[in-house]
């Protein structure tokens, strides 16, 4: 009768373990982020007056609306250009023999570890006007002039998705680890073609790997600060730098909070939609 | 040999995968490669190929006071964080990841809430809360701050690696008159020892690397090796950050070999 709790006691650790942690959380990270909101419920700098100011002006001000739509479909395009060019790195792990394996887990895992300016700035030698692209373009006499790559929305899709990359594959590998290689062999045997079972049989079952890895690179894309700024140069804003700006060189740290729980709004959305759409993907590949 | 037909569809079906797997993974790493192929031009910009080989931008790199001074600062802040981290998040991990209790899954849920909120937000933050109770910016707030967002790389892989112990190792402890303690300094700390150093391997890395935080949180005599770069990167395009840039991807490169080695990196990331 006293085994179940005893055997219970000794595997597990009491919670007051997770104290401290708890309580560096409430401190440096929870109360922030209520003053964060508090502050962006005032209508002046001085936080005297109470009031919505802050989120109607942004919601009313077609600029600021229109920062937050880019930055929302920067990471939509991103995550769609991971998901295309990541799957298929986790298929072909799937089929080679474990020495490549590894090597391929780390070659996608190395990016995630490097500095994320020096990832950055190795776009920037690629895209410059004296890069490799616009240098081999003019060898091969295609272009005569050389194009304009940096500081366009393409150069910054292109960049981020090097640089969330691992976000997407590393959950995608372990996904597809998961599925049963008999599914794929019974799948094929009964006539349907490799298209067809890798659509029918092999992506849907994969489903909660593509969620957990669409949701890790659509949340890095629209918050990556530093390639968003170095790869889109003034001209393009994004929610991060709009915010950077508004704290840092206005001062104006009301409507930056409002930004913030905004911008914060936005992702714990996009978040909320997939988790969901996760556990409705649970539910059908169990099925 | 499992019998299926090798039809001219099945073919395109992996001539198609294989190819674009294969553009991913060059596209991956085609980049590093090029930084390090550029840091040793005889030139003064940045174009590929280089027309000439040199070391010149190491020799620069050598006497760049301002880079050295800031990758000092960047990594005594990185240590501080990730030896926070490791002592708060290994504590919190042993409490949260055998309990199925809803306060647990609720404190999961927030020490992991740092990895998907943007971290710009939670700088401003920081500062504001900084500055209303006076604590000037200092060395001190850049470490608090940068253990926040690299708590939960430590408490995901502690976690993990603490779910794949065996509960009858620690019961046969137990019965054999082991106290707690001893349990865990003997069977348990040396079993989830790997995960543990994986975590805080990726929680100094990301600290290291850090900008939003640091950029809130950090006062003028700090200069974080990050946003040191960056900001050189915003005024000119400087040979001396691709000398720099080589560097840091060949110390990524053996850092990631030797955790490789030492904890079996790869697995763990991908199960």
């Amino acid at each position: 009768m006293g085994a179940a709790p005893a055997s219970r006691d000794v595997t597990s650790h009491g919670m007051g373990l997770a104290a401290p942690l708890a309580l560096f959380f409430l401190v440096f990270f929870v109360a922030p982020l209520l003053q964060l909101l508090w502050l962006s419920l005032h209508n002046d700098t001085a936080a005297l007056h109470w009031g919505l100011g802050q989120y109607l002006h942004f919601l009313t001000d077609p600029f600021s609306l229109s920062v937050l739509g880019s930055t929302l479909l920067l990471g939509a395009e991103v995550t769609a250009v991971c998901l295309l060019l990541g799957f298929p790195i986790a298929w072909l792990h799937q089929r080679v023999g474990p020495r490549l394996q590894t090597i391929i887990i780390l070659i996608v895992l190395l990016p995630l570890l490097t500095s994320v300016v020096v990832r950055t700035f190795a776009w920037i030698v690629i895209l410059g006007r004296q890069g490799i692209i616009n240098a081999t373009l003019q060898s091969l006499g295609i272009i005569d002039t050389p194009l304009k790559l940096l500081y366009t929305q393409f150069g910054v899709v292109i960049a981020l998705a090097q640089v969330q990359m691992p976000l997407m594959t590393l959950p995608l590998i372990t996904a597809l680890g998961r599925i049963d290689p008999n599914l794929d062999d019974a799948s094929c045997s009964l006539g349907a073609g490799s298209w067809r079972t890798f659509f029918r049989i092999v992506l849907p079952l994969s489903l909660p790997g593509v969620i957990a890895g669409c949701t890790l690179t659509y949340a890095a894309a629209i918050t990556a600060f530093i390639t968003q700024s170095l790869i889109g140069g003034g001209q393009m804003l994004f929610m991060p730098m709009y915010l950077y700006q508004q704290a840092s060189t206005l001062q104006n740290w009301p409507f930056a909070s409002a930004i913030s729980i905004i911008f914060l709004l936005a992702v714990l959305a996009v978040v909320s939609v997939f988790t969901t759409l996760g556990r409705m993907s649970r539910g059908y590949g169990g099925a | 040999m499992s019998g299926r037909k090798r039809t001219w569809e099945a073919i395109s079906f992996e001539f198609v995968m294989t190819v674009i797997a294969i553009i991913a993974l060059v596209i991956i790493i085609a980049p590093s490669l090029v930084v390090l192929i550029v840091s040793f031009t005889s030139g003064f910009s940045l174009r590929f190929p280089p027309p000439g080989y040199s070391l010149r931008w190491y020799a620069e790199l050598w006497d760049a006071w301002q880079l050295h001074f800031a990758a000092k600062n960047s990594l005594i802040v990185a240590l501080w964080a990730t030896g926070l981290s490791i002592v708060l998040g290994v504590a919190a991990a042993l409490a949260i990841s055998r309990s199925r209790t809803l306060s647990a899954r609720l404190l999961d849920s927030l020490f992991m809430s740092p990895l998907v909120l943007p971290a710009l937000a939670f700088g401003l933050a920081a500062l504001m809360l900084f500055s209303l109770v006076g604590l000037p910016v200092s060395p001190l707030t850049l470490v608090i701050g940068h253990t926040v967002v690299c708590v939960p790389y430590v408490v995901r892989n502690t976690v993990a690696a603490l779910a794949q112990l065996e509960p009858t190792l620690l019961e046969s402890s137990a019965v054999l008159g082991a106290s707690r303690l001893y349990t865990f300094r003997r069977i348990v700390l040396p079993l989830i020892r790997p995960g543990i150093i994986a975590g805080a391997f990726i929680a100094f890395m990301s600290s290291f690397d850090n900008v939003p935080v640091s950029l809130f949180l950090r006062d003028a005599a700090t200069d974080m090796l990050p946003i040191r770069m960056w900001q050189d990167l915003e005024g000119k395009l400087d040979v001396t950050i691709a000398a720099l840039s080589s560097v840091l991807i060949i110390a990524t490169v053996v850092l990631v070999a030797v955790m490789e080695r030492v904890t079996g990196l790869s697995r763990r990331l991908t199960n």
